[in-house]
């Protein structure tokens, strides 16, 4: 494991190898094993793109939910959370501390298809005794990044 | 019709505008420009600095401090260097905090400059030595030091710089623009130069916290016999991102640093008060931060650097601030037509050497004060235009 190239890669998914070794001083073929070896024990699990979907025409709607569960003997909340976990709708699946259990965000194109699937699927779910549906108004940062935040940060082109 | 001429003081109207100022222009004329061209962190001002000058605000900390800065300020500043750098200051006599670490450069130099003194500035190195050492009255005198030294200032040619007329040394390391340190061994053999003068060294070391390698900054006074003769000076622009705080200090033997506090006591009254009680923040709980930010920066050197190298040009390893200096003497250009071209084709804005002084001709300043995915799409564009020049060069000659 190298937390180093980890911190460079949670930054910047796209930095090639070539990059990476220059910027820590390693040799390519060491950054390439390296990462290969993180990829193959689950530490890197996928390399996705920060999209601001607010920008694109047809914009998903998503949410974020709260479900109380009722935990099983031996299982705990793993059987639930691994089952939330399997619909392609839902976006990240989070055992909580405090009032609720799991914290599930979903994503749909509509409003009405995020309703649909908290009722239909999620709340009839064996175990699951509430949910709590807020939908998401506007993200301001995700993945770290600044959706609003403008490129100009006022250092100017030039000084000495 | 008033003679401006005739009004404005001779001295001041001797001083040159910086002699690339063409550049400038056109470079703040132009749109979508990629830059590496700023001298100044992109991080922010980390929030607990922030949220502890809003506390200030909030509490209605806003008259005038003691001159010489909040007491426990200085006291945290003179915990700090003895921590870092091995210098001992009695806060209450020893510290001053100023407005940046440019304050305390003017201080410093008019403090010690009787008419016709020398001041010895080693170059290339930031702007502002020789200006303010004419504003005193001083006669500048530049030592040129050289790639093959990487930039360091050698005790040969301190020697011969001094005459009988030497005030003071300034000691601008590590260096903007050539990122150039002074490593422990050579700063014994500078203060085996000085040892036995009555020469003041005027040691600014406002990028110390910025040093890459195993060995973290050293500072002159904490080598043998040079603390009674130098004043030291840093502030918090560039190690903690506070650039716009507009805050430094300099620390120096209570004879000399009396004498710089009547100055700043009729010039300027006291430091600004929200910057001060941030600052006293920034000391107390950023080392980590700090070292964080350092660690970014050190990816980002090594990758410009290198970036440099296979580009095909000769790039010294910067060991300290935050800029490379890679050598544009192959392209058979000047530093200024080489950046007026490369802004014009290829939209990226880097400093001419010239600007840092003669010796800065056939280099460029390259700051890595950005993300990485800025600096590697603004390498990749000068990559382009290195080869653009090639092939152009190649084209001639075979006509």
């Amino acid at each position: 494991m190298n937390i180093k190239i980890l911190k460079l890669l949670e930054n910047n998914a796209r930095m090639s190898p070539e990059s990476i070794a220059a910027a820590l001083g390693m040799e390519l073929g060491e950054v390439v094993s390296e990462i290969s070896e993180m990829e193959r024990v689950g530490i890197i699990r996928g390399y996705k793109g920060v999209i601001d979907w607010e920008k694109v025409d047809g914009a998903a709607v998503s949410a974020i939910i709260e479900l109380k569960v009722v935990p099983k003997a031996q299982l705990g909340f793993e059987e639930v959370a691994e089952m939330i976990s399997r619909y392609p709708e839902v976006e990240s699946v989070s055992l909580m501390s405090g009032a609720c259990d799991l914290i599930v965000t979903v994503k749909g194109t509509t409003f009405r298809d995020v309703s649909a699937f908290v009722a239909k699927e999620l709340a009839v779910i064996d175990g699951v005794t509430s949910t709590a549906t807020q939908f998401i108004m506007r993200r301001y940062k995700e993945f770290g990044v600044e959706l609003t935040s403008t490129e100009d940060d006022g250092r100017g082109k030039i000084s000495l | 019709m008033i003679d401006y001429g005739k009004v404005l003081s001779d001295v001041v109207q001797d001083i040159k505008p910086s002699g690339i100022r063409r550049f400038f222009d056109i470079a703040a004329s132009m749109d979508d420009v990629i830059s590496l061209g700023v001298g100044e962190p992109d991080f922010r001002t980390p929030w607990q600095v922030r949220s502890a000058g809003i506390r200030s605000l909030e509490r209605a900390n806003t008259r005038y401090t003691s001159n010489l800065g909040l007491e426990a300020l200085r006291r945290e500043i003179s915990e700090y260097v003895r921590r870092k750098y091995s210098a001992k200051y009695e806060p209450l006599s020893e510290v001053l905090v100023t407005v940046g670490g440019s304050e305390a450069i003017d201080l410093a130099i008019r403090a010690v400059t009787n008419p016709g003194d020398e001041i010895i500035i080693p170059e290339p190195s930031y702007v502002c030595y020789e200006p303010m050492t004419k504003l005193a009255g001083g006669v500048p005198v530049i030592i040129n030091t050289k790639a093959e030294n990487n930039f360091k200032l050698t005790p040969e040619e301190l020697s011969e710089a001094i005459t009988e007329k030497t005030k003071a040394l300034i000691l601008p390391y590590p260096t903007n623009p050539t990122g150039a340190i002074m490593e422990k061994g050579d700063l014994e053999k500078i203060a085996e130069v000085l040892r036995d003068t009555n020469i003041i060294v005027i040691s600014d070391e406002i990028y110390a916290e910025l040093t890459f390698g195993e060995h973290r900054h050293v500072s002159v006074a904490s080598i043998p016999g040079m603390w009674e003769r130098t004043i030291l000076i840093n502030g918090f622009s560039k190690a903690f991102s506070m650039t716009g705080w507009r805050l430094g200090y300099a620390c120096g033997p209570k004879p000399l640093l009396t004498q710089l506090m009547k100055i700043h006591q009729y010039a300027i009254m006291c430091a600004p008060t929200t910057s001060q009680y941030a600052a006293i923040e920034a000391l107390r709980s950023c080392d980590e931060v700090v070292s964080d930010m350092r660690e970014e920066y050190d990816a980002r050197r090594r990758l410009t650097v290198d970036g440099f190298r296979k580009m095909g040009l000769e790039c010294p390893e910067p060991k300290g601030a935050f800029y490379a200096f890679p050598s544009i003497k192959s392209t058979g250009l000047s530093s200024e037509e080489f950046c007026e071209e490369l802004l014009y084709r290829k939209k990226v804005a880097v400093v001419p050497g010239c600007a840092f002084g003669e010796s800065g001709e056939g280099h460029i300043r390259v700051s890595y004060c950005y993300s990485i995915m800025h600096i590697e799409e603004a390498l990749r564009r000068i990559g382009e235009f290195l080869d653009e020049l090639r092939a152009e060069k190649t084209t001639q000659k075979a006509k």
